[in-house]
């Protein structure tokens, strides 16, 4: 019995001192970790909206965790220890199947893309595996007053009738654009503050757009890299104006033969998608759908490359931009 | 020995050994079905890569589905698969009766109830934050600990009224294992000090230690006790075994935190998790080393016996596997690993490729001597060349797409590219999964002739010492 004792006793003892060193203590030591500046809790509905992305396992997908590493820069900021003063459960997640969500709520900020992406993903990103949400949508005959029906392309949308959210998509969805970094402190201004400039110009095409530039399909940029253009496209803008850059009617605006796309003056091009955009018309037709600014996450060169490509594919034939135009635009602010 | 056999049988009740193989082939009968349950799912999860909108609708869909595989798997199957077979080891080296077969029928419904409870919790929705491996809401696993304070109690009772001095050394890793078990469940549980980042650092604690001072030791317990039996032969060191229960003890549950590699956790904690993750070898490879060197010399027999095929396999899983969760914790290839589907191969080289080949190993090896029945010989080749092959191409296969996702990463292509590169992988692992499936069905048919399906009877050999080969 002795022996018992001391085999089953002695390791239990030695296991139980290593479980409260290695588990519990950490735990309480970190649990009382103070919020980090601009850290807010969540609203009810924030809260409702997060309940459900558990209860569906969303997390088995999608991290939110950014590391201290180059790949995930375009993520958003490294996390730090006061980001996760009220996540309670924890989400860091294990998986990356799809991306990182730490930041989504700035990075696409768009509810009409997010109802679209999860009603069913592969309506905005063809190459997409995530299952389709589309319990949480009903389709009714007619939108009720004050409820927008959910623009999908056609391909996606209902034989008759229109998709509105119910409140379970309604509160994920107020979940997802909750989720955004604060600034560090130290940091340069952050993104988050999604700039409402509403560039209403954008259709009006300038009598002075007659430049010789007009019609160069190549841009002369020497620092123009067309297979890294597509890239920098595909990551940072497809996911709405789609790969074939005619948009999804109703939802996301074309930029194939789009005005400001193919201005000679390429001032307005370069400044939404430094700042972002609300409320844009685009031939006549408004597009509710907000743009994320782009002058945190991409470098001038990034940027130059992506309107360059903007300006040269589907047709297009607007004037090639410089680096230094795009610094230049950046340094006046918005 | 025929003596001490005889003189032994006549001493033990008759009645007690049929419960005791009923108990055996009880367990080994409900694992079996949650092995085939968790893994048609995991199928169907496999499919869903190719064809995301097949199965819509939220009870199938993909984030409720992935963690009732998991720990179906892990609960349903292992867990209950190990701890019946701990049972008959425990009774038959100790050369005694079970302490309590009502206790082990009690164990039983409760594992059980647990495992279908959380089941049906987690496809409606109630998911206890998604944390892996303490997905059941908590009053559910606390079904799950009262089924292991049950096992225990019965476990140290049949050890307690063991006829010898020693206890056996397969005694310590699964009594060991079921105690320290309760340990890790109770810390999971309490909710007091898992607030946002410190639920992060039991999480990583948790996830690690629910695999490694539970599936591990109970596992290790199946090899230490079969493999002997099996070649007729004592363990290679009995010391060495004994080294290699202490280093794991010690080094283990230090190592939770290189699953957050590069996350907020503290720097100090990390590092101090891959530090141990490199002392984990001493164990791994005392052990693995321990285990290949009582096989030494007789690499003819093994082509003769499928049990120790299944369990030749198993030890280079936990060789393989181990030391590749050794590398993995290194910060240089987390940075390209982490996130990817290489940890999905990783998991299942370890729990399939160790623990589940070591229950298959066990059970052939220890099942036909309780209930006295054989299964077929062409079942049996069946399950091993399937479950081998599927597994290969499965582990193989995740790993080069893993390391593809990684490297993709790092070289910045857009992020969907990680996503279409993978799909041939994807493709594989499906094909490499329902090989493994279907070997499944091959073992649950196994399992029905050596319980209650017609076959040739064999006499049952009751109490065999298996601690003459050891001590």
């Amino acid at each position: 019995m002795n022996k018992l004792l001391l085999i089953a006793g002695g390791s239990t003892l030695v296991y139980a001192v290593l479980a409260l060193v290695m588990g519990v203590l950490p735990g309480i030591a970190l649990s009382g970790m103070p919020p980090g500046p601009g850290v807010e809790p969540l609203t009810a509905l924030q809260s409702k909206g997060r309940a459900i992305y558990v209860a569906n396992g969303c997390s088995y997908c999608h991290t939110q965790q950014v590391r201290p590493l180059p790949q995930d820069k375009i993520f958003g900021r490294p996390s730090a220890p006061g980001d996760f003063a009220y996540q309670t459960p924890e989400l860091l997640g294990s998986e990356r199947t799809g991306p990182d969500l730490t930041n989504i709520g700035i990075r696409q900020p768009s509810e009409v893309w997010q109802y679209i992406h999860l009603y069913n993903p592969r309506a905005v990103v063809p190459e997409s595996v995530m299952p389709a949400f589309d319990w949480m949508f009903r389709v009714v005959d007619k939108a009720p007053a004050g409820v927008t029906a959910i623009a999908l392309p056609k391909a996606f949308a209902p034989p008759v009738g229109v998709v509105i959210p119910t409140p379970e998509a309604q509160a994920l969805l107020a979940y997802l654009l909750s989720l955004k970094q604060p600034a560090l402190p130290g940091d340069t201004a952050s993104a988050a503050d999604v700039s409402a400039v509403t560039v209403g110009g954008v259709t009006a095409t300038d009598a002075s757009a007659a430049t010789p530039q007009v019609g160069a399909a190549t841009p002369a940029d020497e620092h123009y890299d067309a297979a890294k253009a597509q890239a920098l496209f595909t990551a940072n803008c497809a996911a709405c104006h789609q790969g074939t850059g005619e948009g999804l009617p109703g939802a996301f605006p074309p930029l194939k033969g789009n005005a400001a796309v193919n201005d000679a003056d390429a001032t307005t091009h370069i400044r939404v998608v430094l700042h972002g955009l609300q409320g844009a018309n685009v031939g006549g037709v408004v597009y509710s759908s907000p743009m994320p600014p782009f002058a945190e996450t991409l470098d001038d060169a990034d940027i130059a490359n992506i309107i360059n490509y903007e300006r040269s594919a589907w047709g297009n034939h607007g004037a090639p931009v410089t680096t230094q135009q795009v610094a230049g635009e950046r340094a006046k602010g918005k | 020995m025929p003596t001490s056999v005889t003189a032994h049988a006549a001493s033990v009740d008759e009645t007690d050994d049929r419960a005791l193989a009923s108990i055996f082939a009880a367990y080994t009968i409900t694992a079996t079905v949650w092995l085939l349950f968790a893994t048609g799912v995991g199928i169907l999860l496999a499919y869903k890569f190719g064809a995301p909108d097949f199965g819509r609708g939220a009870w199938l869909t993909f984030g409720r589905l992935r963690p009732i595989h998991t720990n179906a798997t892990f609960y349903g199957w292992a867990s209950i698969a190990l701890v019946g077979m701990a049972y008959y080891v425990a009774a038959r080296s100790s050369r005694t009766v079970l302490f309590s077969a009502k206790l082990a029928w009690i164990g039983l419904a409760l594992f059980n109830v647990a495992a279908l409870a959380g089941t049906i919790a987690l496809d409606l929705g109630y998911n206890d934050g998604n944390l892996e491996y303490r997905e059941w809401p908590w009053p559910i696993r606390l079904v799950f600990l009262a089924a292991l304070v049950v096992t225990a109690w019965n476990l140290i009772g049949t050890v307690a009224r063991r006829r010898s001095e020693d206890i056996y050394l397969s005694n310590w890793y699964t009594i060991g294992g079921v105690l320290w078990t309760c340990i890790v469940a109770v810390v999971a549980i309490l909710p007091w000090y898992q607030y946002g980042l410190g639920q992060v650092s039991v999480s990583g604690y948790y996830m690690h230690n629910a695999v490694g001072m539970w599936f591990t030791p109970l596992a290790l317990g199946i090899f230490y006790y079969a493999l002997p039996k099996l070649l007729n032969r004592p363990i290679y060191s009995y010391a060495l075994g004994v080294l290699a229960f202490w280093t794991n003890l010690v080094f283990y549950p230090i190592i939770g935190a290189h699953h957050f590699l590069f996350s907020p956790l503290p720097w100090w904690l990390q590092t101090t998790a891959i530090v141990f993750s490199v002392a984990m070898l001493v164990p791994v490879w005392g052990g693995s080393a321990n285990f290949l060197l009582t096989m030494r010399g007789r690499m003819r027999d093994l082509a003769h016996s499928y049990p120790l095929m299944f369990i030749l396999v198993g030890v280079i899983g936990y060789l393989v596997g181990s030391t590749q969760g050794t590398a993995e914790a290194f910060r240089s290839l987390q940075e390209v690993w982490h996130f990817t589907n290489f940890t999905i191969g990783h998991s299942h080289l370890t729990m399939y490729g160790f623990v589940t080949f070591a229950i298959w190993g066990g059970v052939y090896a220890l099942l036909p001597l309780a209930t006295g029945r054989e299964p077929g010989r062409a079942g049996l080749m069946l399950h091993f060349w399937m479950a081998v092959v599927g597994s290969f191409i499965y582990v193989i296969s995740l790993s080069i797409g893993g390391t593809i996702q990684g490297l993709n990463w790092k070289s910045g292509v857009p992020f969907i590219q990680s996503v279409v590169d993978m799909q041939a992988y994807h493709v594989w692992r499906g094909v490499g999964g329902s090989l493994m499936f279907l070997s499944h069905v091959a073992f649950a048919w196994n399992v029905w002739r050596m319980t209650y399906g017609r076959c040739a009877k064999i006499a049952p050999v009751s109490a065999l010492p298996a601690g003459r080969a050891v001590a």
